[in-house]
């Protein structure tokens, strides 16, 4: 079974890392070597943004590090694989290449091979090479780079055990292969390299060449790691200044240092792969190029966006409605029966109240409506990811995400946050440049998640359109939705905007985007590792945030002062705030509670209109339409509802993720008081504009 | 020898690179993809208003903005077969 355990990894494990290129399959080996125990850990105190996991036939422990094009610390990635392998000080490091695409690969190779001695290379996707006429000489391979040289394909499982047992043997004696740079560069190395010796098990060459290249961010965290201060040594500073003096001479300015290294990778990668490999016709890449044509054409790429769009919103939307319909019906029986049993044994009523029609209640609840469209929605979503449609997404969408000072990648987040704005946040990681990340994370929560479609599906049926046929009904649901959403869409790019022009001043960063060919997405696979993961997340949701939630709301409605039950008194209070923004008291209270979990905003309407002690079980919506209009209701409330359903402060658990991914009060802050303004404003506004008209 | 700017290499058109006239991260972002000068590059597709372009480099599609593209200059090499 699955065990989600933060478990505390000792020192004394044997660490492999996994290190690799973007697309090259490493999160394919990672979950082929530790299947679906994945355990996800801390280890000497520290919070790293990697996988960890045991290896499942051996008592290795595996760290699946961020993918990366370099070592070089300019993103947080990078930051990340670096340290990990400086300050892990990991057994092996594996070296992950995709056999379509070794020459770029190796250059990441080469570098890893200079900061640690016990590197494997693993080249990936051989069933794929093989299609295209690749022929890769291993042995050459191993005998030029003098390291273990294992071919793989995760996806069919050919060549785990020899990596497993790679990973698990002990190093070699052989030295491996070392990069050698142009001679000016190699003297002044040779120079400072003595200056650096160590029991840290890192390189001497390395480390100078890392101060020539000027990267004190290193220097700076061994000393606070390790405290180990290299650069205190004067007679260091003063090599370096020697070493440097010597460079300018033979007209090696700090930046074509920096190009020297960089050519003399990419150009030995060159040599040793196209050495060692025979190239076919790459049939692949022609058949992806002509498929891009079309998603990224002029006319069709908008289409295809919008109409896959609309098609994952209906596939959620139909499949969620019928599961949530059985689950609730499941769950309302188990109900009965715990509420029967706690009767049988005299549990009084105190307890039993509370426990049964509060926190259970509401649990059932969240579970019932929140998990079905997730289990759908997420499987799909990653179906497209390893398909390798969403780069094409950011490629067609970078265009308006420049416009916003920002980037497009940003588009991956919003799709994420489709699914639920905490994951959105969460996938906000990828975008390289820390103020466009931030920009995406105030941003993402502007778009609709899964919890808040079944709310908006009940006001536009019940407000917004006829009453239709059943059959279509769930077709105009869909296309209404997606309207809506291009709408939140069409605010974020907004938001961005005018964040990227206030608060976020900046110029748009270095952005490349890569393409990976379309991949046949594993299928089976996926749908169970998502379905596993997010089922996971719902329930874990649904006990640590709605079950008190459920308790207050128990509480609320059913302790009274002065004869009124608490939900009335506060819901009184709330009314003159409410009726300004075209709402009323029990609704904006029950914005307030649904702090936790947005599904629970509509029942907890309709617990404060009905005066129930309990939340409202899940009648049908038509009545649910005669108890809103009893109370009230207009087309226009509807519509603020649904405005502030769509504009309102960020869940409970959004709010955390986003304080832990930005380490900042203040900008968790933010993204509370933007959405909640934007909602605020609207709504007052639509509410004086029609109250002019009507 | 003509040097032009990658951002006047059209669809189906392959170059040279001849140097990067961009510093700081992007350059070394370049680099670390294999950018470097007298890489081969061909151009594959652009995008709807042609603010970005897809490049086929050592054997992998890179998209790369206008505007960066425009401060690459390369030698071209023709159109592809």
């Amino acid at each position: 079974m699955i065990k989600l355990m933060s478990k505390r990894i000792t020192n004394s494990d044997a660490k492999i890392a996994l290190l690799g290129n973007p697309n090259v399959g490493k999160s394919s080996i990672f979950n082929t070597l530790t299947g679906l125990s994945r355990h996800t850990g801390n280890w000497s105190g520290k919070t790293v943004d990697s996988s960890l996991g045991k290896c499942k036939h051996s008592d290795l422990l595996l760290a699946d590090l961020p993918g990366t094009y370099s070592l070089t610390p300019r993103s947080s990635e990078e930051e990340v694989a670096l340290d990990f392998l400086v300050f892990e000080n990991p057994k092996k490091t594996v070296v992950v290449c995709s056999a379509t695409c070794l020459m770029r690969n190796m250059i990441l190779l080469l570098e890893a091979m200079e900061i640690t001695q016990n590197t494997v290379l693993c080249i990936n996707m051989m069933d794929e090479a093989k299609k295209e006429g690749i022929y890769i000489d291993t042995k050459k391979l191993a005998d030029t780079l003098k390291i273990p040289v294992i071919t793989v394909s995760a996806r069919k499982g050919e060549g785990i055990k020899e990596l497993i047992s790679t990973m698990e043997s002990d190093s070699t004696k052989e030295v491996p292969y070392l990069l050698k740079y142009t001679k000016s560069v190699e003297d002044a190395i040779s120079a400072l390299a003595p200056h650096f010796s160590n029991n840290l098990h890192l390189p001497e060459r390395w480390l100078a060449l890392r101060l020539l290249s000027g990267d004190h961010r290193l220097f700076q965290k061994i000393k606070k790691e390790k405290g180990v201060d290299f650069l205190a040594s004067d007679s260091l500073s003063d090599t370096l200044l020697k070493e440097t003096e010597k460079l300018k001479e033979s007209g090696i300015s700090k930046e074509k240092f920096t190009d020297i290294i960089a050519s003399c990778r990419v150009l030995t990668a060159e040599y040793i792969s196209e050495s060692c490999q025979v190239r076919g016709n790459t049939t692949k890449a022609i058949k992806t190029e002509k498929l891009d044509r079309i998603l990224t054409g002029k006319g069709t790429s908008t289409i295809v966006m919008l109409a896959l769009l609309a098609l994952i919103f209906w596939i959620t939307l139909s499949g969620a409605n019928i599961v949530s319909a059985f689950l609730s019906e499941c769950f309302s029986l188990l109900l009965k029966h715990i509420s029967n049993l706690l009767t049988t044994l005299n549990v009084p009523e105190f307890i039993k109240s509370p426990l049964v029609d509060g926190v259970l209640h509401v649990l059932f609840r969240v579970v019932s409506v929140m998990l079905p469209p997730m289990a759908i929605f997420f499987p799909l979503f990653t179906l497209l990811e390893d398909l390798g449609y969403l780069p094409r997404v950011a490629f067609n969408l970078d265009r308006y995400f420049k416009k916003c000072s920002s980037c497009g990648k940003q588009a991956y987040s919003m799709c994420m946050g489709f699914g639920c704005n905490a994951a959105g946040v969460t996938g906000c990681r990828i975008i390289d440049s820390k103020r466009e990340r931030i920009i995406a994370i105030l941003t993402n929560c502007l778009v609709p998640c899964n919890g808040k479609f079944p709310a908006l599906t009940t006001l536009i049926t019940l407000f917004l359109i006829a009453p239709a046929n059943d059959e279509y009904k769930s077709l105009l649901g869909a296309l209404i939705l997606t309207l809506i959403v291009t709408a939140s869409v069409l605010m974020t790019f907004l938001v961005s905007k005018i964040l990227s022009v206030t608060l976020l001043k900046g110029s748009p960063s270095s952005f490349t985007l890569e393409l990976p060919p379309y991949r046949r997405p594993e299928f089976f696979k996926i749908l169970v590792r998502s379905f596993l993961d997010r089922g996971i997340f719902v329930l874990l949701r649904a006990t640590v945030v709605a079950a008190p939630c459920g308790l207050l709301v128990w509480c609320m409605s059913n302790v009274s002062i002065e004869g009124k039950t608490l939900l009335l008194h506060a819901s009184e209070f709330l009314h003159p705030v409410g009726k300004l923004m075209g709402l009323d008291g029990t609704i904006l209270l029950a914005f307030i509670l649904g702090f936790p979990a947005n599904e629970i905003v509509i029942p907890l309407i309709v617990t404060g209109y009905s005066a129930l002690g309990t939340l409202a079980p899940d009648t049908g919506l038509s009545a649910i339409g005669t108890l809103f209009r009893e109370n009230g209701w207009t087309m226009v409330t509807a519509v603020n509802v649904l405005i502030f359903m769509l504009f309102h402060w960020p869940c409970s658990t959004t709010l955390i993720t986003i304080k832990k991914e930005t380490k900042s009060t203040k900008l968790t802050v933010l993204s509370f008081v933007i959405p909640t303004l934007i909602g605020f404003t609207l709504c007052i506004l639509i509410n004086f504009v029609s109250g002019l008209f009507i | 020898m003509i040097y032009k700017s990658l951002s006047s290499i059209k669809t189906g058109e392959a170059a040279r690179i001849h140097t990067l006239n961009i510093s700081g991260g992007m350059r070394q972002r370049l680099q670390d993809i294999g950018i470097i000068p007298e890489t081969k590059i061909e151009c594959l597709f652009s995008s709807a208003k042609d603010s970005i372009r897809a490049y086929r480099v050592r054997h992998s599609t890179i998209a790369i903005r206008r505007e960066d593209a425009e401060r690459i200059t390369v030698v071209p090499l023709g159109v592809r077969i």
